[in-house]
This record gives C-alpha cells, sequence and structure tokens, in this order.
C-alpha cells in the first residue's frame, strides 16, 4: 500500500526549463504535471487514453500524459500547452486561428487540441481535409463538433476555410 | 438621443474567454491546487438492487493519509432538507414536485450499479482510492427493476419507501369523439419509436470543492456547475447553514450540457463530509468511469404515436404517449415528457393532441437534463411525420408544407394553448430546400440508386420553448457600475460553461451603453460578486441575462447623459452617444467624456442635477413577457449509407435557424454545430445499455461512443431573423441544435433505405450493424422496391 511506496526523483525540461519531479513510481504524468509542477493546463479528461484532453509533447512527440508515469521522464523535454504561445502571451499560429475561427467554446479539450494540431502542422504542413479531421480524431470535444477547429487547421495552413454561413 | 445599436450585437466579435483557455490559463475546478486540500473518493455498488447485509470501514479508515471515512449512517441523517430550487420543495413539505427518496449515500440498500456506498477523504486522491479499495462491502443482490414497460407493473420496487415504480403519470384519456375521428379517419398510422440512452459528456467532468471554516462559521465551495447560486441555496437547505454564510465559485467549467444544472448525491454527500469534518478543504473530483457510470442520464424513453389523417394529408389528430425511464435517483421527478407533451405540435397545425405519459424509477443511475430535455417530442414527431408521408404516398417534404403554421396562421394557439407567434417555420423550410437544392438532390439520388448506392435526404423542424422563464428561472439579474475611469463593470447571475456570455454579454453592454467593447468586465459565477439568478441553462441567457444587461445600460446612459446635459448646460434630447462621449448633436466639439461623468458623479455629487444621487451602479431585473420565448429551425440532411458495412456517410448538413436577433452569429453557428453533433452522436454512437442483471455496459469512451472529427461534417448555415416581443429580439437558441438532429439524420437514413425496399427504423441507434441488419431482413425477404 502507499506507505511502502519510495519516492522517486526525475530531472526533465518543461517548456524550457530544468524541473525536478519527485514523486510515487505509480502517479501519471498528467498528475505530476498538474499537482507538482502546477502547469495545470493539462486537462484531464477519461485517464484511459481515449478523450486526448491531456495531450503533451514529449521530446517532440505528442503522447497522452495519463496514459504515461511521471517517473518514465527521466531526461526528457517536455512541452505542455503553457509553452507553445510566445514569451509576452502572443498565441501560436494554431491557437489565434482556434481563436478566428471559435474552435472552442467550454476550453477543456482546448490545451490537447492544440498542442495536437501543433505538432500535426509541424509535421505535415499541408493536409488534407481528410487528414486533418483523422490528425484530431483521437482529441473528443463536446461542444465545437469540430466545426471550428478543422476551420483552424485550415487556416492555419493557409487552406479556405469550410462549411457556408 | 441616437443610438449605437449594431455596433457590436450582430457581430462576430472574437471570443475575450479565448486567450487564457487557449494557452493553459483556464481555472476549472481541479485547477485549485492549494496545500493542505484533502481529495475524496467514492466506495459505489457493483450489484444493480440489494441489501447491504456488511459494510466495514475499519481497515480503510486505519490507512495512513486517511483523514476519515463516512457511510450512509454518518451523512444520511445530517440532511436538514434536500430539494432543488427549480423544481420546488418537496410533496412533503407543501410543494408539488415529486422527488424520490432522500439520501446521499445508500441508506442500508444500493439501488443501481455505481449508487456512492461509502466516502473516503485523504491526503490524496491515489490515497482515498486505495482506501476505497479496503472498505469492505457485502451485498444481498435482489432482482433489479429495469425496463420501459416492467416497472409499472412490478411488485419488486427501486425504493422500498414508495409504493409503486412509476415517478409521475398521466393517463392518456379516451374520448369517444375522438375515437370516433380515428375510426373514420381516411388514414390513420401508428408507429413506436424509442430513444437510445444518452448522457451529457462534458468534457470535464463534475467536481467540487468544499471548505467548512467552522471557526467563521463559512463555507467556501469552488465547483464545475451551471448555476452558483443554486449550489448555495442547495448546501444551505442540505447543511442547516445560512445561505449567507455560503459563497459558490465558478470560474471556467468545461461543458454541462444540463449535467450540472442541479446537485446531486455525490455533490451533497461532499459538502455534507466536508461540513461535518471543517477542517480543511475537500476535493472531489469525477473520473470518467463515474461520469459514465453514475452522473445522471437521459434519452431512455419510447413514444408511441398515432396520426389521423385525411384524404389530402391534413393531420385531424394524434394520440401521443410516452413513456420514460428516470432511474433511481433523478434530481427531481426525472419525468420531460410532461414539457415535452406541451410543445409536441411544433410548427404544425395539429388540431386534436390526445397526451399520456408515464414515468418509472430503475435500478439505473437517475435521468437528469440533456441539451433540450423535451426533445423527445421533436425527435419522435418529426420521424413521424416521415412515416406518415411514406405510408400515405406524399413526399415528406410536401406532408410538411400541407401542416405548417404559416405566416398567415400567427399567432397560432396550440392543441395544449401554447400561443406561438414570432416564429418562421415556412421561411426557414424554403432556406433549407433552396440551400440544398431539394430537385437536384433527388435527380442524384436516382442516379446514385441506378448504381446500387443508398444516397438519402432527411428534413427536420422544430419550435423551441426558449427562455424559460417560470418558477426561479422567471428572471435574471444585472448589476452595472462604472468607475471613476469611465470604464463598466457588468454582473451577471450567470455561468458560463462554453456559452461565450463573457463576450456576447459585453457586446450587449458596448452596444446599449455607447462605449467601447473593451470598456466592460463581465463578473460572473461567484456568489460573492454575483447577484442571484438561476445561472445558465433553458436557453436563457441571450434573451434574460440580455435584456436584464439591456435594461441596465440604457438606464445608466440615461443618467449619464442627464449629467452631461447639466455639465454642458443643454437639453438632454440633443445628446448624443459614442464611444464613451456624449456630445451635442450637430456640436461635436461640445462634448464630456464618460471620465468625467464618472468624477462628477463619485466624486463631486453637489455638481449633478437637481434632486439626483451620487454613484453610477444600477441594478436591473428582466423578465420576458411570456415563459416561453419561441424559436424555431430547419434541418436537412443528405446521408450515404453503405450497404456493405452499414456505416452511414453524413454528406451534407444544413441548418436554418431563427434566434431573433443575433448578439453573435459565429457563436451561435458554434451552438448549432456543437448540439448538431451531439444528435449525430446519440442516433449513430451513443448507447449505454444495461444488461440483465443492471450491469452498464459502456463504462469508457472506448464503449460509449462520441461522435468524433471523421464522424461530423462540415456545417452549411441560414439565418432567418425575425424579431421576438422580448427586450433585444432575441430568442434562445442553445438547445436546438440538439433537438432537430437526431430526427432530420433519422430521416436521411431511412430514406435511404427505403429506395431499397428496407423497412424504416425506429429505435435508435442506427448503428452499422442495425442497418446491416435491416438490409439483410429486406434481402432475405424480398420486397418491392418503392
Amino acid at each position: 500500500m502507499s506507505e511502502t511506496i519510495e519516492n522517486i526523483s526525475v530531472a526533465v525540461v518543461v517548456n524550457g526549463r530544468s524541473r525536478t519531479i519527485t514523486c510515487e513510481p505509480r502517479k501519471l504524468l498528467s498528475d505530476a504535471l498538474r499537482e507538482d509542477l502546477h502547469l495545470t493546463g493539462t486537462h484531464v479528461g477519461c485517464e484511459h487514453g481515449a478523450c486526448g484532453a491531456c495531450t503533451v509533447l514529449v521530446d517532440g512527440s505528442a503522447v497522452r500524459s495519463c496514459l504515461m508515469f511521471a517517473v518514465q521522464m527521466n531526461g526528457a523535454e517536455i512541452t505542455t500547452v503553457e509553452g507553445l504561445a510566445g514569451p509576452d502571451g502572443e498565441l501560436n499560429s494554431v491557437q489565434q486561428a482556434m481563436q478566428d475561427n471559435h474552435g472552442l467554446q467550454c476550453g477543456f479539450c482546448t490545451p490537447g487540441v492544440v498542442v495536437t494540431l501543433t505538432a500535426f502542422l509541424r509535421d505535415n504542413p499541408d493536409p488534407s481535409d481528410e487528414e486533418i479531421r483523422e490528425a484530431i480524431s483521437g482529441n473528443l470535444c463536446r461542444c465545437t463538433g469540430y466545426h471550428g477547429i478543422v476551420n483552424a487547421a485550415r487556416q492555419a495552413c493557409g487552406r479556405p476555410q469550410g462549411g457556408v454561413s | 438621443m441616437t443610438t449605437t445599436v449594431g455596433r457590436y450585437i450582430g457581430q462576430s466579435v472574437k471570443r475575450r474567454e479565448d486567450p487564457r483557455l487557449l494557452t493553459g490559463h483556464g481555472r476549472y475546478v481541479d485547477d485549485d491546487q492549494l496545500p493542505g486540500t484533502l481529495h475524496a473518493a467514492f466506495v459505489r455498488s457493483n450489484v444493480a438492487r440489494g441489501t447491504i447485509t456488511r459494510l466495514d470501514v475499519s481497515e480503510a479508515r486505519a490507512l495512513p493519509g486517511v483523514e476519515a471515512v463516512y457511510t450512509g449512517d454518518d451523512l444520511n441523517p445530517k440532511i436538514v432538507q434536500y430539494w432543488a430550487s427549480m423544481m420546488g420543495p418537496r410533496i412533503e413539505m407543501g410543494g408539488q414536485s415529486p422527488y424520490p427518496p432522500i439520501s446521499v449515500l445508500a441508506p442500508g440498500d444500493v439501488r443501481f450499479v455505481g449508487d456512492p456506498i461509502a466516502l473516503v477523504i485523504a491526503t490524496s486522491r491515489y490515497i482515498a482510492e486505495d482506501a476505497a479499495d479496503l472498505v469492505e462491502v457485502e451485498i444481498d443482490s435482489l432482482p433489479p427493476v429495469l425496463g420501459l414497460y416492467d416497472p409499472i407493473t412490478s411488485t419488486d420496487l427501486v425504493h422500498r419507501e414508495t409504493d409503486s415504480n412509476i415517478s409521475q403519470a398521466m393517463p392518456m384519456p379516451e374520448i369517444p369523439e375522438i375515437e370516433a375521428l380515428f375510426a373514420a379517419a381516411p388514414h390513420v398510422v401508428t408507429r413506436t419509436f424509442s430513444g437510445a440512452r444518452a448522457t451529457n459528456v462534458p468534457m470535464e467532468p463534475r467536481g467540487l470543492l468544499v471548505h467548512y471554516d467552522r471557526h467563521r462559521g463559512e463555507m467556501f465551495i469552488r465547483a464545475a456547475t451551471q448555476s452558483v447560486h443554486e449550489i448555495k441555496s442547495f448546501a444551505g437547505r442540505l447543511t442547516g447553514l445560512a445561505e449567507s454564510h455560503i459563497r459558490v465559485v465558478a470560474e471556467d467549467v468545461g461543458g454541462g450540457f444540463g449535467q450540472k444544472m442541479m446537485v446531486m448525491r455525490e455533490e451533497a454527500a461532499v459538502i455534507l463530509a466536508a461540513f461535518t469534518f471543517g477542517a480543511a478543504p475537500v476535493k472531489w473530483i469525477e473520473d470518467r468511469r463515474e461520469n459514465l457510470m453514475a452522473s445522471n442520464q437521459a434519452r431512455s424513453e419510447d413514444g408511441v404515436l398515432s396520426f389521423a389523417v385525411d384524404g389530402e394529408g391534413h393531420i385531424l389528430a394524434v394520440k401521443a404517449e410516452f413513456f420514460e425511464e428516470v432511474g433511481a435517483y433523478p434530481p427531481s421527478s426525472g419525468a420531460t415528457a410532461t414539457l415535452a407533451i406541451g410543445v409536441f405540435t411544433g410548427p404544425y397545425k395539429i388540431p386534436v393532441l390526445i397526451p399520456g405519459c408515464t414515468a418509472v424509477y430503475t435500478n439505473t443511475v437517475g435521468k437528469s437534463a440533456y441539451r433540450g430535455p423535451w426533445a423527445l417530442e421533436t425527435i419522435f414527431r418529426e420521424q413521424m411525420m416521415d412515416h406518415v408521408a411514406r405510408e400515405i404516398g406524399i413526399d415528406p417534404i410536401e406532408f410538411r408544407r400541407i401542416n405548417l403554421i404559416n405566416p398567415e396562421d400567427l399567432p397560432y394557439t396550440t392543441a395544449t394553448q401554447m400561443v406561438l407567434d414570432r416564429i418562421t417555420p415556412k421561411e426557414t423550410l424554403d432556406q433549407v430546400v433552396e440551400m440544398i437544392d431539394v430537385a437536384g438532390f433527388r435527380e442524384m439520388q436516382a442516379a446514385a440508386k441506378a448504381e446500387g448506392r443508398m444516397l438519402g435526404l432527411g428534413i427536420a423542424g422544430y419550435v423551441e420553448p426558449s427562455a424559460i422563464a417560470f418558477g426561479v428561472l422567471n428572471s435574471d439579474p444585472a448589476v452595472l457600475t462604472m468607475d471613476v475611469s469611465g470604464k463598466v463593470q457588468i454582473r451577471l447571475g450567470t455561468g458560463s460553461h462554453g456559452h461565450s456570455i463573457e463576450t456576447t454579454m459585453a457586446q450587449v453592454v458596448a452596444t446599449h451603453l455607447g462605449c467601447a467593447i473593451e470598456d466592460v468586465a463581465v463578473i460572473q459565477g461567484d456568489t460573492a460578486t454575483s447577484p442571484i439568478g438561476p445561472g445558465t441553462g433553458g436557453s436563457r441567457t441571450a434573451v434574460i441575462a440580455g435584456g436584464a444587461a439591456q435594461t441596465a445600460s440604457l438606464e445608466l446612459r440615461d443618467k449619464l447623459v442627464r449629467i452631461a446635459a447639466q455639465l454642458m448646460e443643454a437639453n438632454p434630447d440633443d445628446l448624443e452617444v459614442a464611444d464613451s462621449v456624449i456630445s451635442v448633436k450637430g456640436t461635436p466639439q461640445a462634448a464630456v467624456h464618460f471620465a468625467q461623468l464618472a468624477m462628477t458623479a463619485l466624486m463631486a455629487p453637489d455638481l449633478l442635477p437637481a434632486g439626483m444621487g451620487p454613484g453610477l451602479e444600477v441594478i436591473a431585473r428582466y423578465r420576458p413577457p411570456q415563459q416561453f420565448t419561441w424559436s424555431n429551425a430547419t434541418h436537412g440532411c443528405i446521408v450515404e449509407v453503405d450497404p456493405e458495412t452499414g456505416i452511414v456517410d453524413i454528406r451534407r448538413y444544413v441548418v436554418s435557424e431563427d434566434c431573433g436577433q443575433m448578439i453573435n452569429p459565429m457563436v451561435v453557428e458554434g451552438q448549432i454545430a456543437g448540439g448538431v453533433a451531439q444528435g449525430i452522436g446519440g442516433v449513430l454512437f451513443e448507447d449505454m445499455r444495461y444488461d440483465d442483471a443492471g450491469n452498464p455496459l459502456a463504462t469508457t469512451f472506448l464503449d460509449y461512443l462520441i461522435p468524433s472529427a471523421p464522424e461530423v461534417p462540415d456545417f452549411e448555415y441560414g439565418h432567418v431573423e425575425s424579431m421576438s416581443d422580448t427586450l433585444g429580439g432575441y430568442k434562445g437558441m442553445g438547445e436546438g441544435g440538439a433537438i432537430a438532429s437526431p430526427p432530420a439524420l433519422a430521416n436521411a437514413i431511412n430514406d435511404a433505405l427505403a429506395q431499397f425496399g428496407v423497412p424504416a427504423l425506429t429505435s435508435f441507434p442506427f448503428g452499422p450493424s442495425q442497418i446491416i441488419d435491416a438490409i439483410n431482413a429486406t434481402q432475405s425477404e424480398p420486397t418491392q422496391a418503392t
């Protein structure tokens, strides 16, 4: 039980800063980011890897932080949603496109969407509509019907928005 | 005075909520990470119905890090009162609404799988869950009460305190004249439609943090809620603590869709536990398994409809009987059919409606409001319109037109004595028909059929009782204050969980006050600063809070104009307001800025007009003229059904919506899109089933499937703006997308199948397996294609 579990320390770089996380081996990366590093922008929506709200970049790859343990992170470079905007708070191109296209309502899934799309468009600067929808198929949103999110992705890669108003 | 209406109202102003939410700086309930907070976890029943024969919490209490373990015996006796403001006091207290029996933790027996039995409080959630595993529970199982019909007559009871399983019922009357009318009618079509049990799935599950400071006698609650004032009132009644000593805060809330409108048992349990514990903040954050298993659900409903129709396709009379399941612990009776009956006739001239409804308790999770809680009326009626049209050989759009409430019919009094006015069913139908190019589609459909491809078109219309304004929902407040810099704060009783209220209400204030939108701060979601209002739900905020914001803005503007007139020695009627400056019409150099007026009112009151009091604050409250403000829309949907896989591809989705004056078209369209996606889920994917033992079969997102991006199309929007008779001309529209989309999609699928002689489906979900089964059944018993 918990009284016998020893804490482990790992050294990580989070959003460009060197940090140490000291926690139980069973602690999820999502919980460690939120509780130990106070980076509460990473949201926990399902804890079984299905909703994508907790998506962060680990060494540049988008991963679900609820499916990783914090102690797996020794030496890793982690980017959370808090690390995407410019130092003065300037939104990155995906974030700005999300605002321009009403890609968010309640905002709870948004950090995962923004992190996923930022990584996807970095690797696929000219995706098709189908590829965009596939790229965010692991990010569940209950508010927007994805309409604004898909249009945000289109804007961020310089394509015309879809739908008719 | 000239006005500046139109400068912000009607514009797709970008949301001021977005920068914080896009950068990870929102503040949701679980983002409160204060040291010293304790964490709660529930022990839940894995049996649907049974008696608890042993409950031993000693090992759990002994685990290091555990601060307390509470059972029903500990907390249930501490309940002082238990009722929701929206439903009013319990019948035994002299109120009107039936409620299930009261408990916050299982009172010696369990009534659904997920029923909370004990509550553990520990120094971390991990330890709380460890301890929950150490609680020893033994339950003698009993056969569960399940389904829509068996519970009506079953002698097995969900609640031992009641003498039947019926939560609420209104028997369908038998009227000889109506029976004669049906017997003589040229066409009588009868169908039974079934919904699939669905759950709201806010991406942020429920959660709250409660700190009762017994030294101050004060309680602080931070919650994921649609209504902070409801939690304050409920917590006061629950604990006996004066409401005035309770503060409830909800900053960012990650969706609700009705699930966070009323307090549920777990939330009440945490409030009572923290009140009892009294020494530290206690936080409970629902996990997804709990949310899918134990947060209230909806749409487990049947509708048995009979339409009597004359030879020209006019509907003569309708019998509509509804059956619904409200689970074990709905927040009140749980029944929504009574409201559905009231608005059942929708956009049609249906002269006679004979309704009935029966709601039953079952050993499942309770029923709650879900975006359009009365939606069964539209979901079933609009499918029925297609069934009737097909059976009597009229095109479904033509059948609608024959019965539609046209402009010349308004105001129209429905069979249920609702007076419909300022609605546009014909205009929105026309717009959808034009946007879709129905004639062109029919040609395409025929050509596709020749290739063996199944294309289908579905239409659905509805009239929505928006801006619900009765009982505690009757009105909304606004408090508007101007500071010495000439900028304003508007404080509202609303609560945003995705609704863009900070933006839209700033648009309303800036427009009517005559200032830049940046000069308006919107404050909500804190009972210490927000005036008492019922929160956000029932498609109310634009209409009712918007009316309050408009009233307050115009009143403050009027006072500013009178001060300006005094300072400039001008006639108030000669002044105009723009960009926070009040000037003499035609003489723009004679002008005074809001800041100077504010300094006068706040710092030099002797300069004010005779009899005018100092200060610049306005308290306003708006109650709309009707208990519903009617909005309407028509949806059109084109699908292709894959005859090999049964998979439905939504090729086009068109919505023509009339929500009156739009405050922010971008926000309106966003609300439509989200609602339609939920409706798509309800038809194609979402199906919260229980097995025969009462076990929920979908407790993860791998079993309970909500639409993801590839399953949802781009949306096409048309707008008709006919003004309501409310202050701003607004109509509510937050729920409509979810109400009309299920029948539009269902009708499109059945239209695709019908060409190939496949009988229409009537039970949601219309998933691939249901569709393939229907196609295969048709192929094994060949029928003539229609």
